[in-house]
């Protein structure tokens, strides 16, 4: 079985480093290739494309040769005869009605997650920094889902971003001084580079084995964002958003620092799977030294005893002996959680957080759908998910409250926004909140499944809408738009099974539905048997159920105002026209997976997939005593609700879609009417809860305060103080030029003015006259033997 | 016979010496100055074999004297070329003439 781990990881990291050397390629080929090749697109689609068949490849043979242990269900160990399912849950899983995939952990019969080390950074003590590999059923599921979209979006933007294959690019969005448009040169393997890059930083940031590497390449998508955000960089706004996306995250970022230092101090070790060391020792990872093998995580007095040591079953267990245990306060392991949370808060857009995602639409439309959409937003979604061994009771709590905020909030905005990348970008929050909160309420199987069926339904909308902007010359705004419905119709049709997917409609009394009903009716239903438990926090079922109502509501406005009515804009309409071949397949590719990759919902193949990874303890539940915490349901007690939820949510969504077919498709009341009647609701939602104004007031004009005073600061003390160093040097080397030119200088003269008089002075005894030569030879010599007589010592 | 001294041919020596010098320093003609050369150069010679006679020196200061006239004979044989090259460019071998090389 160690053998299937190195080939599972090096197929991985094969699709993992493929996309970089895309985009090295791309990045030093740009320059000399010319302004209109397509060469960096192919080759980004090449490598993306490579990773998806071996992430499917790795998906494949680790679902083989682990006799797809992680679809069988608990009552039935014995029967795999799904063998043939493929990844992607084509085929529904009819696996016999009754059974919870919950307990499947409990029929480990094989090795069915791999860990181990590619390269070793750094060690300081006892603590390595490696780039490690962590490969479980969530690991591979993410990959194929990664590579997958990400393939379908490097094709939609080889037709989107075609308007960069220019050495001209006129940007119609920026005005320069003479008021003419801004012209550059394109930009188009730039576009793809970042691309790759992005791509090469996500599928790191899943494979990672421990949370420093996380920590890395979550960084390294932070960065990706930025650039694309910020692509079309002369645009004030876009190079705005793009500043704000990147001093938010940092603000989330440095929860996540906090956290890392108190696992650093604490455990020692930032890796996630227990170490298996070169002499045969097996150090614990994270997840061990605080679940242990049962899962438990117990406090006695504030204080936890990690597990660090094995006993005969190679369970992990408190060393007996109490000089070697290993503790850290519990309220540190709280705050630990929070630290981590709070760069998941920060990467997922939640509440309080949420406020860069809007702004990141200026990037273009693929950007948002890949980045801000499916994959990097997700990525707080999958560390949470990830991390979740280590949250306690309280971190989960938090955790529910603020994605049930960030729910609800988000999709209040969407209702009054009318740039339709908005609408999306609202959603998009308003989903992660939903997977926040599923997470929270302790349904990690809920709240993944929704991560993967949201990244499936929410990348083709935005594709989609893509399509729309490209075809409607890029406008965005809903209230010029409508009528589109026969002007392009693949677009709108497959925009519709997105809307359908998200809404969460089925037919009732069936569970022949979309994606979007499974992952969503499993959420609520967790949310559901979560406040039976705890009667106290009944808000955290009723928001999300209200805010699904609003989900449909808002969605199929976007898709009535967009799509079905008059054109209110005749002479946009006449030019709108359907996108080509490149980007509508690709929306096709797409919404069949929209539409059918959570078949079968709790029972299906993808649901059974995630939940063979979940951490041992979700399923059993928790129960937490009254006075002290909260509980967290078990799989029977979310089953025995789930069709109550079910009903509940379904109901919700209808209500919300026959709202807004009755407003939006039919006409029967005016919005604007109803926009008069609220003003001030109205208002309040456009203006986004006031959150920006909010962040202005407390955050940036303070900063700005501060900034001011800091320059007044400089100037009249800083620069004052420098000025007179200055003075004083002036005047230290006027006194020392008098020196030099005094002193110094007249020493040397003085030497060069006697040598040469003295040689004036001996030119007169060279007189060339040979005769008196031999004079002054002759008396030399007398003279000479005259002293020698006179002044030789006699004897 | 009285043994003669070196006092004589040291008396010799310097007489040769001194008229040598003379001939040296007075002479304007090039050749005269050059018979002076040889004059002294003979002064020399008589004191290395009158040496060689009256003290331990042995063969030695004859062979040197041998060497001097050797010596004169080349200097004496350069001298007249610079000489006769000296006319070629003055029309003349006055002495006093050549110098170009004054300070």
């Amino acid at each position: 079985m160690e053998h299937l781990g190195e080939k599972l990881a090096a197929l991985l990291a094969i699709a993992w480093l493929l996309p970089l050397l895309g985009f090295t390629i791309e990045v030093f080929g740009g320059y000399w290739g010319a302004r209109n090749c397509k060469k960096a697109a192919y080759i980004a689609i090449g490598c993306i494309a490579a990773g998806f068949v071996c992430s499917s490849t790795a998906l494949y043979l680790w679902g083989s040769e682990t006799g797809w242990v992680a679809l069988e269900s608990a009552s039935h160990g014995g029967h795999d005869e799904h063998s043939s399912a493929t990844d992607d849950a084509h085929t529904a899983g009819d696996h016999g009605g009754h059974d919870h995939a919950a307990t499947v952990v409990e029929h480990h019969h094989k090795q069915t997650v791999f860990s181990g080390c590619f390269y070793r950074l750094a060690k300081f003590g006892s603590l390595n920094l490696s780039l490690d590999w962590y490969i479980d059923s969530l690991t591979l599921t993410m990959f194929v889902m990664v590579t997958l979209i990400a393939t379908c979006i490097h094709i939609f933007a080889v037709g989107y971003m075609h308007e960069e294959l220019t050495d001209d690019y006129v940007d119609h969005q920026v005005h320069t001084h003479d008021g003419c448009h801004f012209h550059r040169p394109g930009r188009f393997y730039r576009f793809f580079s970042y691309l790759s890059l992005f791509c090469f930083a996500m599928l790191g940031l899943v494979l990672a084995g421990n949370i420093f590497q996380v920590f890395i390449f979550w960084e390294l998508v932070g960065i990706c964002s930025y650039l694309l955000i910020g692509f079309y960089v002369e645009r004030h706004s876009a190079s705005t958003a793009a500043n704000k996306a990147f001093i938010v995250n940092r603000v989330g970022d440095f929860g996540f620092i906090i956290g890392l230092m108190i696992l650093w101090t604490s455990f020692g070790t930032f890796s996630f799977a227990d170490q298996h060391a070169a002499d045969g020792k097996v150090q614990p990872g994270l997840f061990s030294m605080v679940r242990g093998s049962d899962g438990k995580l117990e406090a006695t007095d504030g204080i936890v005893v990690l597990k660090t040591q094995q006993d005969e079953h190679g369970h992990w267990q408190v060393p007996p002996d109490s000089s070697q245990r290993k503790t850290i306060a519990y309220t540190l392991l709280i705050v630990a959680g929070l630290g981590v949370f709070c760069g998941c808060v920060g990467k997922s857009a939640q509440f309080p957080l949420q406020t860069w995602l809007p702004d990141a639409m200026e990037g273009p439309t693929p950007v948002s759908a890949l980045v801000h959409s499916a994959t990097m937003v997700a990525a707080g979604v999958y560390l949470a998910g990830r991390f979740y061994p280590m949250f306690t009771p309280e971190v989960l709590l938090t955790i529910a409250y603020i994605g049930c905020i960030t729910a609800f909030v988000a999709a209040t905005i969407a209702i009054v926004a009318t740039d339709i990348k908005k609408v999306l970008a609202y959603s998009t929050i308003s989903q992660l909140g939903y997977m926040m909160l599923a997470l929270g309420v302790g349904g990690w199987g809920a709240g993944l499944f929704h991560l993967i069926t949201h990244a499936f339904f929410k990348s083709l909308m935005f594709l989609c809408s893509g399509s729309v902007i490209a075809g409607c010359h890029h406008e965005q705004e809903m209230p010029k738009m409508g009528g589109l419905l026969r002007k392009m119709p693949i677009t709108a049709l497959t925009m519709l099974i997105g809307v359908v997917a998200i809404a969460g409609l089925a037919i009732p009394g069936t569970s022949i539905a979309l994606s979007g009903y499974h992952s969503k009716d499993a959420i609520l239903a967790t949310a559901l048997a979560y406040t039976k438990l705890n009667s106290v926090h009944f808000l955290l079922f009723l928001i999300p159920l209200l805010t699904a109502g609003i989900t449909a509501f808002y969605m199929f406005r976007l898709w009535f105002y967009t799509f079905l009515g008059k054109p209110r804009d005749q002479h946009l309409h006449e030019h709108v026209h359907e996108s080509p071949l490149v980007m509508t397949v690709p929306l096709l590719v797409l919404s069949v997976f929209a539409a059918g990759c959570a078949i079968g919902g709790e029972e299906g193949v993808l649901f059974r997939m995630l939940t063979h990874s979940q951490p041992g303890h979700v399923a059993q539940g928790f129960n937490g005593l009254a006075a002290q915490t909260v509980s967290l349901p078990s799989h029977d007690a979310i089953h025995k609700v789930h069709s109550t939820a079910g009903s509940a949510a379904l109901l919700a969504a209808f209500c919300g879609m026959t709202i807004a077919y009755l407003v939006y498709g039919l006409g029967l009341v005016n919005p604007e009417e109803i926009k008069k009647q609220a003003r001030a609701v109205h208002a309040f939602l456009a203006n986004k809860w006031g959150f920006d104004d909010l962040y202005d007031t407390l955050f940036v004009k303070p900063a700005h305060v501060v900034a001011k005073f800091a320059a007044a600061f400089d100037k009249l003390v800083f620069d004052e103080i420098l000025h007179t160093v200055v003075r004083f040097a002036v005047v230290i080397s006027k006194w020392d030029r008098k020196f030099d030119e005094g002193v110094i200088d007249g020493f040397v003269n003085l030497v060069g003015n006697s040598t040469y008089s003295l040689g004036i002075g001996l030119r007169g005894v060279q007189t060339g006259r040979i005769r008196q030569y031999v004079t002054f030879i002759a008396v030399s010599v007398v003279t000479l033997f005259v002293l020698l007589f006179a002044f030789y010592p006699k004897g | 016979m009285e043994a003669v001294g070196p006092n004589p041919f040291l008396f010799v020596s310097a007489v040769l010496f001194v008229c040598g010098v003379v001939c040296m320093t007075t002479k304007r003609n090039g050749i005269g100055v050059l018979m002076g050369v040889e004059l002294v150069l003979n002064g020399a010679s008589l004191n290395f074999v009158t040496f060689s006679k009256f003290t331990p020196l042995g063969l030695d200061g004859q062979v040197f004297s041998l060497f001097v006239i050797v010596l004169a004979a080349a200097e004496a044989a350069v001298a007249l070329a610079i000489a006769l090259n000296f006319y070629n460019n003055h029309l003349t071998i006055d002495v006093d003439r050549g110098d170009e090389l004054h300070g």
